[in-house]
């Protein structure tokens, strides 16, 4: 029972912290109809800031991140203004391809300024945890949650208190009509693209300082954020939140109860069930993009 | 699929005599190659080359099979590292259970091995086709992704997980290691070009790209979508599952990273797009250009991972230059079709218009696209 109880209350907290990096994921495609697959190298990347900051600057990680949201949002603009926006002809599927290649070249670049090894983030309280009924929680585990909440909370904040959250919507909902009633959709997508990386950098320390790591890691981070959004349903920011905290009580309730080995898989076969029965995924609209 | 037919039937009158005029060309191009492919490791003998020689034609043959789903349908499958691992693990595992001496015999078992990655690939494209366009390349990454950490996991006791497994240790040595896997190799790779060739001037391949240029629409006429699309993709898994059993009897043991490669799904679809998706020669161009490439860079600055970061660049490089690739570009200025090109409806696919391979053949009488049209 206690073991249940760990498993549940593990996966919410961890589960955050993925809910943090699909939203990114989910909002890019939503607003751009791409799908950015070097959103997991980002989240590496953004761990490598705040390990560099921390080893060499002595920056704290939670005060490094006033520096790296802002540096991976210019990454992310930038990115999107030199290599998406100038895929005219079919860009939904060309740029897999490019945000793949993205994905490749960051990876390549980790591993010449840091090496292979496996590191994790460090710091006074990582090593701290509380126990809480019958067992002990790690604390970075609370404050990763708390960091992905609050974070989770703005981004609810700018998407339906700001007029630039407006357009963001109204260009989720059709891209056409946005254009129509004057909405900047160039604008908006390369600031959400931004936003959508920005995120990685807040869910890259949270996910360094829970996770042990190296610049391999992105594959894994990507297929399970994949599995997340195909899951909720592309475009689906409440089912991608949903899917994550699920995605990840399950594989800690499966690690605890059965064994490590089958963790992920129990997730993965359950995705392909819900492909077969609704392949537009659990809160996905039918098929409204699939032209 | 009426697209293709208007767009194509005023192309064709201007095309056809200059494509004529070239067609015996070609074919003694096409001889020289394949004499020049034949020749090449009796000639150069140094190992050194010999192996990159190897590695190529293994891409490209892959890449041909790939282009048989992926560039004739349109649909980008990311994924298909799953059905080369597959057959790298199907050899390993008729070897061991079989009991199979290193020789000529593993490689009996390598159309076994293939038949059982297509075996696999029913079930994945029954699952990832019911999805289009971005939907099916996500779905076909988390497949992959699952096969690999079905591997890695050692799940039904099958892949010996992380530890690896061993092959046959080939009996041959030195200098000619690697001219029974090279021809082995070129033999898989003559027959998935033919099979390309004959998928492309069949009524069959029409139905693939009439798929590729508006699946609603060829629905509408007749096309059996579900069954062309899922068969053509058995089909494509069926030879890379072949390229990694004859890939793993050469590197002589298998890994899960290395068998169930996420760089493999890039390069294959990088090097189609080099080379012209949707084109016969493309992927051959593609292998032949980046392979040696990717080879030596591994070789040269691999440690460090630069070679990722030099790939990356290539890939961003091609898809931003030369979207539609290098094969339909220069056959574009051949036969000056720009102009028809231009001017053709490009329905929601990432390769050019159909036809562009088919620049010189899409004018024979049987698979001329209004002919097909008049017999319906």
């Amino acid at each position: 029972m206690s073991l249940v109880l760990q498993g549940i209350v593990t996966g919410i907290l961890t589960g955050g912290v993925y809910a943090l990096m699909a939203a990114g994921l989910t909002l890019v495609f939503g607003v751009m109809d791409i799908i950015n697959i070097a959103q997991g190298a980002f989240v590496i990347l953004g761990a490598y800031l705040s390990y560099a900051l921390a080893t060499h600057f002595h920056v704290d990680l939670f005060l490094g991140l006033f520096i790296t949201i802002p540096v991976m949002f210019v990454l992310g603009v930038i990115l999107e203004w030199t290599l998406i926006r100038p895929l005219k002809r079919d860009r939904t599927q060309l740029s897999i391809l490019v945000t793949y290649a993205i994905a490749i070249i960051t990876e390549g670049l980790l591993y010449f300024f840091f090496s292979a090894d496996t590191i994790k983030l460090f710091a006074w309280y990582t090593t701290q945890s509380v126990h809480v009924f019958s067992f002990y929680l790690p604390d970075i585990y609370l404050m990763a949650f708390g960091l992905s909440a609050l974070l989770l909370g703005a981004l609810y904040l700018l998407l339906y208190r700001t007029k630039f959250g407006r357009s963001v919507r109204a260009m989720m909902q059709n891209r056409a009509a946005a254009l129509l009633i004057g909405i900047d959709v160039e604008r908006v997508a390369a600031l959400t693209f931004g936003v959508g990386v920005a995120l990685t950098a807040a869910g890259g320390m949270a996910y360094g300082a829970t996770t042990a790591f190296n610049p391999n890691s992105h594959y894994d981070l990507i297929s399970r954020l994949l599995v997340i959004i195909i899951f909720a349903g592309m475009g689906s920011l409440g089912g991608a939140l949903i899917a994550s905290v699920g995605m990840l009580v399950i594989e800690n309730l499966t690690t605890l109860l059965l064994s490590p080995t089958w963790a992920s898989t129990v997730f993965y076969v359950l995705l392909v069930f819900i492909l077969i029965v609704r392949p537009q995924g659990l809160f996905g609209k039918a098929d409204a993009r699939s032209q | 699929m009426a697209t293709t037919a208007q767009s194509q039937a005023p192309t064709a009158a201007r095309g056809a005599p200059r494509a004529q005029r070239w067609r015996p060309y070609q074919i003694a191009f096409w001889l020289v190659c394949l004499a020049a492919v034949i020749a090449f490791p009796l000639v150069i003998s140094d190992p050194a080359i010999t192996t990159v020689a190897f590695f190529t034609l293994v891409f490209a043959a892959a890449g041909s099979a790939w282009n048989i789903f992926c560039g004739y349908t349109g649909y980008i499958a990311l994924g298909h590292a799953v059905f080369f691992g597959t057959g790298c693990y199907a050899l390993t595992i008729i070897c061991a259970r079989w009991h199979i001496a290193g020789g000529w015999a593993p490689f009996e078992f390598v159309p076994l091995a293939g038949l059982i990655a297509a075996v696999v690939a029913v079930p994945v494209g029954l699952v990832a086709l019911r999805t289009r366009r971005h939907t099916f390349v996500v779905i076909t990454i988390a497949i992959f992704f699952i096969f690999q950490l079905l591997a890695e996991n050692n799940i039904f006791g099958l892949t010996n997980g992380m530890t690896g497994a061993e092959l046959p240790i080939p009996p041959w040595s030195g200098y000619v290691y690697n001219l029974p896997f090279y021809y082995v190799i070129l033999v898989i790779l003559l027959l998935a070009v033919g099979t390309s060739w004959f998928v492309r001037h069949s009524k069959y391949g029409l139905e693939l790209l009439a798929i590729r240029d508006d699946e609603g629409r060829a629905l509408g006429l007749g096309v059996h979508t579900t069954r062309v699309k899922l068969s053509a993709f058995v089909l494509s898994a069926f030879f890379v599952g072949m390229c990694g059993a004859v890939w793993a009897y050469y590197v002589e043991s298998v890994f899960p990273p290395f068998a169930f490669d996420a760089l493999f799904d890039v390069l294959i679809a990088l090097m189609a797009f080099l080379g012209g998706l949707g084109t016969i020669s493309g992927p051959l161009l593609g292998a032949l250009l980046l392979e040696p490439a990717q080879q030596y860079l591994t070789i040269a600055v691999g440690q460090n991972g630069l070679n990722l970061v030099v790939e990356g660049l290539v890939f961003l490089a091609v898809i931003l230059l030369l979207p539609e690739g290098i094969v339909p570009a220069v056959s574009n200025r051949l036969f000056g079709r720009s102009a028809a090109r231009s001017a053709t409806p490009v329905a929601p696919g990432p390769a050019g218009p159909a036809g562009a391979p088919g620049s010189t053949e899409a004018q024979s009488p049987t698979t001329d696209p209004g002919s097909v049209m008049a017999e319906r």
